[in-house]
């Protein structure tokens, strides 16, 4: 058996840096030594299998015990794919926000703001074969964290996604088109590069709404992808 | 060559636990993909996590990646878990030893799992491995061969009890902990 391809580098600046001053937590959580990097083994190459039969899916979020959640219906959708295009199938995605209102439903949020009682604000859904998914929520509403004077979150949704090698763990959040406080945020300003900060901006899409129903947004998802060329530096 | 470029990775942030089954730290948990798996040695991983001040971090999860105690990766045993960190920073996984695992080339792991740090701070995770002290393996590992013999020590759990390994996550500072990346 030979020894399993590596991933491509990370394209420069694509990624934020773990020190990102201008997010306060980052100060003393970052490591100041650079990681070592290796080349990737079984352990690197392979990834947890995460299967619906274990990880039972849930794609409305918007509902909770038969009752409607406030606010905004909208239904998001995309693919998710590797660095090559390449669909990833069977993907297990994990989805968690605030409600409309910008409070999470979890008792260290203290947000003055009302809490929606039909609003959890946990998802959890699988691509299709062709790598696919799509789930109905509300809009989640900003809400002030304290990093700077008068900070507030612009409206997003965190995911988390499983792909099928180790490197191609994701977690992420992905913010609406429009926002003026994406201007003013640095957890979305920690990435360098524009164009790979502007990505994590979902598009209104109505194709993907439904009518008299919900507004619809597309979202694609890309997962590191593995290289075709040997290693640079085998160990 | 590649034609898209991967996603940028946003902190966790503090509101994980929305997504949090904490059932999900015990790999043999009865009804759970391993439930009624009688191979191998049962043990516990645990450790602290804490930030450059040496503060704990309760808001931080920690996510286990293994091979079964043959040395395969999901092949009859699903090797993943997630703990959350308790008010003391501390994770606790209750899971089996995992075999020697095949290496680049003829060489042979020693045995070792996987840990992938989230938290609100860190704006993508930091992976390490957990490896177990006085493994013959780990003298000839080519990943701990890899790191300077200073900094070793702490990717090397030592014993905590009966079946019990205790590894700390330091993420900054005085004996940081090595980060892998591929």
């Amino acid at each position: 058996m030979s020894d399993p391809a590596g991933y491509l580098k990370v394209a420069p600046g694509s990624q934020p840096p773990l020190d990102s001053p201008g997010y306060g937590s980052t100060h003393k959580r970052h490591p100041k030594q650079a990681p070592i990097r290796i080349a990737p083994t079984l352990t690197e190459s392979l990834a947890p299998r995460m299967t619906e039969r274990d990880y039972p899916s849930f794609a409305d979020m918007s509902v909770h015990e038969g009752r409607q959640a406030q606010g905004e219906r909208i239904i998001v959708g995309g693919r998710v794919l590797d660095e090559n295009g390449k669909p990833v199938p069977h993907c297990m995605v994990e989805i968690w926000q605030a409600c409309s209102t910008g409070r999470y439903h979890h008792p260290l949020d203290t947000h003055d703001a009302p809490m929606d009682p039909n609003f959890k604000g946990e998802g959890r859904v699988f691509t299709d074969a062709d790598g696919n998914y799509s789930f109905v929520s509300i809009k989640p509403g900003a809400y002030p964290w304290r990093n700077h004077r008068n900070a507030w979150r612009p409206n997003h949704i965190h995911y988390s996604l499983f792909g099928h090698g180790f490197a191609q763990r994701l977690v992420t959040q992905m913010y609406f088109p429009g926002d003026p406080l994406l201007a003013l945020d640095p957890v979305f300003n920690a990435t360098p590069d524009v164009a790979a900060r502007n990505r994590l901006v979902a598009a209104l899409d109505m194709d993907i709404g439904k009518e008299e129903w919900a507004l619809g947004y597309r979202f694609d998802f890309v997962l590191r992808g593995r290289d075709a060329t040997p290693m640079e530096n085998p160990q | 060559m590649s034609k898209l470029v991967a996603t940028a990775a946003q902190t966790i942030g503090p509101y994980w636990a929305l997504i949090e089954h904490p059932e999900w730290a015990d790999l043999l948990r009865a009804g759970g993909p391993n439930a009624g798996y009688d191979k191998g040695e049962r043990i516990t991983l645990t450790g602290r996590v804490t930030d450059g001040d040496g503060a704990t971090c309760p808001d931080a999860v920690v996510e286990l990646w293994q091979a079964g105690p043959d040395g395969e990766y999901e092949a009859g045993f699903h090797g993943y878990g997630r703990s959350r960190c308790d008010a003391d920073g501390c994770f606790h996984f209750t899971t089996v030893k995992p075999g020697a695992v095949k290496g680049r080339g003829n060489a042979t792991q020693a045995p070792h799992v996987t840990l992938s740090v989230f938290a609100r701070g860190l704006m993508n995770h930091v992976s390490t491995r957990l490896y177990f002290s006085g493994e013959a393996l780990n003298e000839t590992d080519p990943v701990l061969g890899q790191v300077p013999e200073a900094r070793r020590g702490t990717l090397i759990a030592r014993p905590a009890g009966a079946g019990v390994w205790q590894l700390d996550i330091v993420l900054q500072g005085e004996g940081e902990t090595v980060f892998l990346e591929v």
